[in-house]
């Protein structure tokens, strides 16, 4: 008894130990509230130097802190007990966060340089008039696939996914919203569509690519695609910018009937403390020589236009992260279907996901 | 006073009891009679039962968990038999054990590495000229990761009916002149029936839900009713749904636990 007790003793004087410890580090390294930033992102996103060039700028010290998925995030800052200026959910969850309230209303006079976004990249349905959110980095729902087992022009559309040659060769991304709604732009309806019929044919339509399929999975597909394990994959440009990087076999396709436009954007949440870093980070953010830098590091695309002009042509010009005007204008962010839709995609999905080969 | 401290020593028992055991319980029950919208409602049981997708879902479920618990079964118990034989018995019960303390997300990842088109099982197969198979994503793949992963659950309480055994009984079957075989059949199985039921229960139950390996190992071509249930809390919010599919799980589940658990005992003179 009095060695369990001693060595609880023990654990709480160590953990104090360590709690002081990191407190004076942070003060040594002049981490105080006024000063500091809090930037909560995904992982590996953005470039480790934008953020010493912004520390060195402003004065302002960063701590960088990372999640990798919006619930992860969500749950963080709703929970409390944290206190981030700065956070990059993807559209979906900006809608949810702004319903809840979590997130605070942003003082445009604070704010230089939105005038190099692309228009095209603004008011979007999640957040009307950029009140709460400003665009960091976009993308697609396309296709990847390996030229070693597929030639180029066998597949540029959905309905290339259901031809017979690639008989267990498809992996799917685990997302109702996306599975069917690529069922859906292939017939040429929206994605966002609350037609029962549009939704029954496109479950109808589902159901003979089920032969095709290999696996639905979701952040795999990154390491299955490298590591060639199949030749075909459903997935998100992000990821299929980090895919090409390491296998240079790997193509990306946004069919150009249609797609699921997405978005990540700076927010400030409700957590936040020093609002004056938060504005001078995404004004730091919204320079375009600091966005081009950005773009070339994460390998993501920029909505800044003006970045876009430094960026060298071979990025800008790629259009499997820039696609064409004809394919941008096809793409379609996902709109709050409500509860009700919600349930009626997911029992489509788990439907196809029961039919068996 | 001994009744009295008696009662003052399940005071956090209790409150554990009805914290983390009866009162998740009643909130998932109560939560299934709730619609989205949060209306009093059955139309959560009518759907489950009138929906083919969820009662083939149901029946997979169930299917799969049959044949993890069987493979698992064939592998446990014989196993356990030799392993009561062998001389440091206690140190090869431990080598079997040691997998449970690695993270069950780790041992998938490294059977994705195993079973993968460029895997070690695949070299091996190109090797000796049978050639590349598609494993993983398969029911093959699903069931040998489910088995390997509940094996040491089958053996722990096979292995103690068995050391518990007492052994004049065998001695005294070869006595009366009844072969190995008869033995076996006669005295040994059913001594051990107990540690067997325990095994089963330990194995089927878990297997009925598993969804984390349906979607590494089974490339969700697998799917059982924990993949309906994360779908519903986490994706739909239905949580009215998600509960309702729980409920009709631990129903399950009771009932698998009366049918295999112990009968009261007949009077069989104990050891």
């Amino acid at each position: 008894m009095k060695k369990l007790i001693s060595m609880i003793l023990a654990i709480l004087l160590i953990c104090a130990g360590l709690y002081i410890g990191a407190d004076q580090l942070e003060k040594a390294k002049g981490i105080t509230g006024e000063n500091s930033l809090n930037l909560y992102n995904w992982g590996d996103y953005i470039d480790p130097e934008l953020i010493t060039k912004f520390e060195d700028e402003t004065g302002y010290r960063v701590t960088y802190e990372t999640f990798d998925s919006n619930e992860a995030m969500y749950t963080k800052i709703e929970q409390g007990g944290t206190n981030y200026d700065l956070a990059v959910p993807s559209e979906y969850m900006i809608e949810r966060m702004i319903d809840e309230d979590l997130l605070i209303e942003l003082d445009h006079s604070k704010i230089k340089g939105l005038a190099n976004i692309d228009a095209q990249f603004l008011n979007q349905s999640f957040d009307p008039s950029n009140q709460f959110s400003i665009p960091y980095f976009w993308g697609t729902l396309g296709i990847i696939y390996n030229d070693k087992f597929v030639e180029e022009d066998a597949i540029q559309h959905w309905d290339d996914l259901w031809n017979p040659e690639l008989k267990n060769e498809v992996m799917l991304i685990d997302g109702a919203r996306e599975i069917i709604g690529l069922a859906l732009d292939s017939e040429g309806n929206s994605l966002n569509s609350k037609e029962d019929d549009q939704l029954a044919a496109a479950a109808k339509k589902l159901s003979g690519l089920t032969p095709n399929v290999k696996a639905i999975v979701a952040d795999e597909i990154k390491m299955y695609m490298i590591q060639e394990e199949a030749s075909v994959a459903v997935t998100f440009s992000g990821e299929a910018s980090e895919m090409l990087y390491e296998n240079e076999n790997l193509h990306y396709v946004i069919p150009s009937e249609g797609s699921n436009l997405w978005f990540d954007n700076f927010v400030i949440p409700k957590t936040a403390k020093n609002f004056e870093a938060a504005y001078a980070f995404i004004n730091f953010m919204l320079e375009p020589e600091n966005a081009a830098q950005n773009a070339e590091y994460v390998g993501y695309s920029t909505p800044n236009k003006e970045a876009m002009k430094i960026l060298p042509a071979e990025i800008t010009e790629d259009e499997q992260f820039y696609p064409n005007e004809e394919t941008m204008k096809n793409l379609e962010v996902y709109e709050d279907l409500g509860s009700k839709y919600i349930g009626v995609y997911n029992d489509y999905f788990l439907e196809f996901k029961m039919h068996r080969k | 006073m001994t009744k009295k401290s008696n009662v003052f020593y399940f005071i956090p028992y209790t409150f554990w009891l009805l914290l983390f055991v009866v009162a998740p319980l009643v909130l998932i029950v109560y939560q299934s009679f709730f619609t989205v919208d949060g209306q009093f409602t059955l139309d959560n049981y009518q759907a489950y039962f009138q929906s083919g997708t969820y009662l083939r879902m149901t029946l997979n479920s169930f299917w799969y968990a049959f044949l993890i618990t069987l493979f698992t079964l064939l592998i446990s118990y014989p196993t356990a038999y030799l392993l009561n034989k062998t001389k440091h018995k206690q140190l090869w019960l431990l080598l079997i054990i040691l997998p449970t303390w690695i993270n069950l997300l780790l041992k998938a990842y490294a059977f994705i590495g195993i079973f993968s088109a460029n895997g070690t099982v695949n070299d091996f197969l190109a090797f000796v000229g049978i050639g590349r198979q598609q494993i993983l994503f398969t029911d093959f793949s699903f069931l040998a990761v489910a088995t390997y992963i509940e094996i040491p659950f089958m053996i722990l309480p096979i292995f103690n009916a068995l050391e518990e055994m007492n052994p004049s009984f065998i001695r005294a079957s070869r006595d009366l002149g009844a072969n190995n075989f008869e033995t076996f059949r006669r005295v040994i199985f059913p001594l051990t029936l107990t540690g067997v039921k325990s095994g089963v229960q330990a194995v089927f139950i878990p297997s009925l839900s598993l969804f984390m390996l349906t979607r590494l190992i089974g490339g969700n071509r697998v799917i059982t009713l924990g993949t309906a249930i994360e779908q519903h809390f986490l994706v739909t919010q239905n949580w009215g749904m998600g509960s309702t599919i729980g409920v009709v799980l631990i129903i399950a589940m009771i009932l698998i636990m009366l049918f295999t658990g112990e009968k009261k005992k007949k009077g069989v003179a104990h050891k």
